[in-house]
């Protein structure tokens, strides 16, 4: 009957919890002051670890050349900094959604980790860098970086301006990989503009070939490839105006890039609903589909598979435009280790750690100094056009967080339904909700 | 006389923790989200500036907040009557003093005693079309049973969509309903039974006039737990399908977690929030009042 | 009819309703069970053997890779098992099953035996808790959490379930002690028993059967939440299991046997709890279907 005394003891302890909360509550609902306090002021959570310093590097690589990239970089640091022990918070999950969001939660709840990986460009407004973020200026000016990474790059880095992010690898959205095979056997050349492709494309069905591989059970992968469309529509200047409001969406070029996209859908193998991009890259594999617009990681897909029949060109109508996806690291405000954090973000932008981290990711350096003979053949192009090409940002760079979801939402649904006029309205009335376009 | 009172402090100190947690934590949290929903608060900071109802303007005008209405619906229209019938149907078959009756019963139940997320991967697998290399799950099983006909996309094709989650979410359900049957039938009288078929009934007319409306309550009991779980639907989907090709098996809640824990559009998320609490308040509030009622008459 | 119905108390001969009854509960069970067996034959398989095409054919060979894979995770592609995430949710659900049934008795029986006015309303405002979607308090409840310092953490998420526990613990044992006599408690009143005294004398010792009854209900539901578990904890190692199951279900490089392997894992406690007290479980769920 001991087990009793544990009743009348809990419930002291649920009355103290519970006046406590209904304080916090009141007071978050009469006044304006915000409910979430600033991380720097609340204590750690309950389940910090308590004891010796720990590195807590928050990322969404959980697999493959990603996993190994960073247990490189964790390898050099570890070289560097004896006695801290590097905590490997990743979380799996669609190109880094599932990250975003428990990422968010952190930060908002008070207990972020040291540093975290970002999409480099506006994709910190996630994350409310005013409260939650330390600006890097001066890491900037101390580590020289403004002299290695390309003005392009730089640029989409600032937001207000100051840098928040240090970019560590670069890959390019915007290609168009084909089966090197068919293309030799039907005598088809890659096409280097939307005609060419649906010229190339009628051949192949022609053939009984499918001549496009897509894959976008993802969710994601609709509004990405997107991308590439509006880019070979409207040209870098164009669809970077697109997202500081200087393109209209309402503009025809849109349209018209909606169009050649449904028309896209209609080369594209049946099951593509039920496909990721992985699954769409394999039909490029087996030889059962010819062409596929998709970013540089699937180089590391073909690569892992032991498949060489491949070939690259830019996506059509983007040659001279690299889009970027750069991952990148932030230091949030309150981190528990603020020194090693920013011994991280260091090697996270040092030659050293680039080319440690890239040949393994797949990708290429965001510095321009790296070391070619680490890379191979398609890395070696893709960064011979980094250090030259007009560079354009991925939405997730472009955007705030609030816009970027409006917009996928909008493609996602369009290539369900098809409705050009319908999206097209969308897409304005998305820029509009962000304050962007008028 | 001191005893009674001292009783009735002690019974109120005891209930009291609840009460306080039950009145912050439920009805104090509503009402938070409710003035959250009428905000400006759109990022990680909270703004609270009050915007009245442009919030539920906007959500009304998002196609993908549409859909998801449209899809909820739906699930509930399927899920109901289909746990409802297959529960009924089992329940009828169990009542035949058949052997085994225990091991088919746990057989029936035993999915509601696991979680919807290991329910979502396991028929995400099975429910996985295949692709031109091959039929995969139940596609494969009609393949090799000759019926291949019946092959499809389920969730991955629009038009299917949130009706393959209803498959998934029956398999998991329908024993819930089919143990309320079962208890009910074992409730009805042997009497009654007996008299109707001295009165000529046979098996079916003693179903259609004596047992069916006696399982009256228990349908509407279980309809409406059945019902509160599927406007709720989220683990299932998030695990099984995700938002799916257009937004074919996206539902309010999962908007709702990507609206307010992926976009930071708090304000927005809370006025999804609460349409899904007028949602289930229009199914729940009359069967509670009616179920006090009986309750103070007893 | 008459004489379907002599057929059918004829024990042992065999008619057509006969077989068909039979014939549909097979088809039916095979149905429920079909899921399970997947889960079951993919876990088993040997890496080489699994494919998604051949997904109904019983293994050649006993292999258990794919659970200890799902439990012990793979250090080189970087995935954590479940094995952490099982003790998570062990860590969570005992602890929050036994203060909410503790605290569901001591309020069930208050509403059941010391009713006061209002205490109908008072209950009935307990039971809409039951039916809220929970939506409705996450945005002040990760607040408030984080306010209390329990965010992130695993005491958090007891805390929760606590709370949102309250109103189905209450009900079951309401429902339980207003079967008890009314003239057992007041003859204990004449004996000058106080409202502690009583329940811990009389009710406490024969409600053992409500507290089993709660005990794997609040487990189970608690074991399998995937709601506040996402919302409240948002570190990998701080995971429930069911959390962890999702994510690795949403990652691309885990193989699909795998994930079968770590679904079975999850699923495995309450299912035993089910297998070993089913009977308890049918009561936790017919209460929580108020009354019929």
């Amino acid at each position: 009957m001991k087990r009793r005394l544990t009743g009348p003891r809990g419930l002291v302890g649920f009355l103290a919890t519970a006046a406590l909360a209904f304080a916090a509550c009141g007071g978050a609902v009469t006044t304006t002051a915000p409910a979430v306090s600033a991380p720097a002021a609340s204590a750690p959570a309950a389940s910090a670890p308590a004891g010796e310093p720990k590195l807590e590097i928050f990322s969404w690589w959980t697999a493959g050349g990603e996993a190994e990239g960073l247990n490189a970089m964790f390898d050099v640091f570890k070289a560097q900094h004896s006695g801290v022990d590097i905590v490997n918070a990743a979380v799996a999950g669609g190109a880094g959604s599932n990250a975003k969001a428990v990422l968010a939660t952190r930060l908002a709840g008070g207990d972020p980790p040291d540093a975290f990986q970002v999409h480099a460009g506006l994709e910190i407004l996630t994350y409310s860098p005013d409260q939650y973020l330390q600006p890097l200026d001066d890491l900037y000016a101390a580590q020289g970086w403004d002299k290695v990474f390309p003005k392009d790059l730089l640029s989409l880095l600032k937001y207000n301006g100051h840098y928040w992010s240090v970019p560590v690898n670069i890959h390019r959205g915007n290609v168009l990989w084909y089966n090197k095979q068919i293309f030799a056997d039907n005598g088809l050349t890659p096409p280097k503009t939307f005609d060419d492709f649906f010229k190339v494309a009628d051949a192949l069905k022609a053939k009984g070939i499918t001549p496009y591989a897509f894959g976008n059970n993802g969710g994601w992968e609709d509004a990405f490839t997107f991308e590439s469309v509006l880019l070979g529509s409207l040209g870098a200047d164009g669809y970077k105006g697109l997202w500081t409001g200087a393109t209209q969406w309402t503009d025809p070029r849109v349209a018209q890039a909606l169009e050649t996209y449904k028309k896209m859908a209609t080369y594209a193998n049946a099951d593509h609903a039920a496909l990721s991009w992985d699954g769409a890259a394999q039909l490029i594999v087996d030889g059962k589909a010819a062409m596929f617009i998709h970013g540089d990681w699937a180089n590391g897909y073909f690569l892992s598979k032991g498949f060489a029949g491949y070939g690259w060109a830019p996506a059509p109508g983007t040659s001279g435009i690299f889009h970027v996806v750069s991952d990148a690291f932030a230091l949030p405000k309150g981190a528990k280790d603020p020194q090693n954090a920013q011994a991280w973000l260091e090697l996270a932008g040092s030659k050293a750690g680039q080319e440690a981290f890239n040949p393994k990711k797949g990708s290429i350096c965001a510095r321009t100094d790296c070391d070619q003979s680490l890379f191979g053949d398609y890395s070696k192009s893709a960064a011979a056009d980094f250090a030259s090409n007009a560079l354009v940002p991925g939405t997730d760079a472009a955007a705030n967080p609030k816009w970027i979801t409006a917009y996928k939402d909008v493609v996602a649904l369009f290539v369900s339904k098809g409705d050009v006029a319908a999206a097209q309205t969308a897409l304005q009335q998305a820029c509009v909700d962000a304050g962007v376009c008028k | 006389m001191r005893r009674p009172t001292r009783d009735r402090l002690v019974s109120l100190a005891l209930l009291a923790p609840s009460v306080i947690v039950i009145a912050v934590f439920v009805y104090g949290f509503i009402a938070f989200s409710g003035y959250a929903s009428l905000t400006r608060w759109d990022s990680l900071m909270p703004d609270f500036t009050f915007v009245g109802l442009r919030n539920y303007e906007r959500l009304f005008a998002i196609p993908r907040f549409q859909i998801d209405l449209g899809n909820i619906v739906t699930f509930t229209g399927l899920f109901i009557p289909i746990c409802l019938i297959v529960g009924f149907l089992l329940a009828v078959l169990l009542d035949q003093r058949v052997r085994g009756e225990n091991l088919f019963r746990s057989i029936f139940l035993f999915p509601m005693a696991i979680s919807a997320v290991v329910t979502g991967v396991a028929w995400r697998w099975m429910l996985d079309p295949g692709t031109a290399g091959g039929a995969h799950g139940v596609n494969a099983l009609l393949d090799g049973a000759g019926l291949g006909f019946l092959k499809n996309g389920w969730y991955t094709d629009p038009a299917i969509g949130i009706k393959a989650v209803v498959i998934a979410a029956g398999w998991q359900m329908s024993g819930y309903a089919m143990a309320m049957y079962l208890a009910g039938l074992r409730s009805v009288p042997q009497e009654l039974r007996e008299a109707a078929r001295i009165d000529g009934a046979g098996e079916l007319g003693v179903y259609r006039h004596v047992v069916l409306p006696l399982l009256r309550p228990i349908t509407l009991s279980a309809a409406i737990i059945l019902g509160q779980i599927a406007l709720n639907l989220f683990a299932l989907v998030v695990s099984m399908t995700g938002p799916g090709p257009g937004f074919s098996t996206d539902v309010p809640a999962l908007f709702m977690f990507e609206t307010t824990f992926r976009a930071s559009n708090f304000a927005q998320g809370a006025a999804i929030a609460m349409l899904m609490l007028v949602l289930v308040a229009l199914l729940v509030v009359p069967y509670l009042i009616h179920t006090f009622r009986h309750e103070v008459r007893a | 009819m008459t004489a379907a119905v002599r057929t059918r108390s004829t024990i042992g001969s065999i008619s057509v309703t006969r077989v068909l009854i039979y014939g549909a509960l097979i088809v039916a069970a095979v149905f429920y069970l079909l899921p399970v067996y997947v889960l079951l034959v993919t876990g088993l398989k040997s890496f080489q053997e699994v494919s998604l095409a051949r997904m109904w054919e019983l293994p050649r060979g006993l292999g258990l890779e794919s659970f200890v894979r799902a439990w012990a995770g793979d250090e080189a592609k970087g995935f954590t098992g479940l094995a952490g995430n099982f003790a998570n949710s062990l860590l969570m659900a005992v602890p929050a099953a036994l203060i909410s049934a503790m605290l569901g008795s001591l309020n069930g029986y208050v509403f059941a035996k010391w009713r006061f006015p209002g205490s109908n309303a008072l209950f009935t405002a307990f039971l809409i808790g039951l039916f809220i979607p929970y939506q409705s308090v996450l945005i002040p409840l990760v607040v408030t959490l984080q306010k209390m310092h329990l965010y992130g953490s695993i005491p958090g998420l007891i805390f929760v379930h606590v709370v949102y526990g309250i109103p189905i613990t209450t009900l079951i044992f309401r429902n339980y002690y207003a079967t008890v006599p009314g003239e057992l408690i007041e003859a204990a009143k004449i004996d000058g028993a106080s409202l502690l005294g009583i329940y811990r004398w009389i009710l406490f010792p024969i409600s053992v059967p409500a507290f089993v009854v709660t005990l794997i209900w609040q487990f189970t539901s608690i074991w399998n939440d995937f709601l506040f578990g996402v919302i409240v904890t948002s570190r990998p190692n701080v995971q429930p299991i069911t959390v962890a199951l999702n994510n690795l279900a949403g990652s691309f490089v885990v193989e699909w046997n795998v994930q079968m392997a770590g679904a079975l894992i999850a699923a495995l406690p309450t299912l035993l709890l089910y297998i070993l007290l089913g009977r308890y479980f049918v009561r936790g769920l017919m209460a929580g279907s108020l009354k019929g």
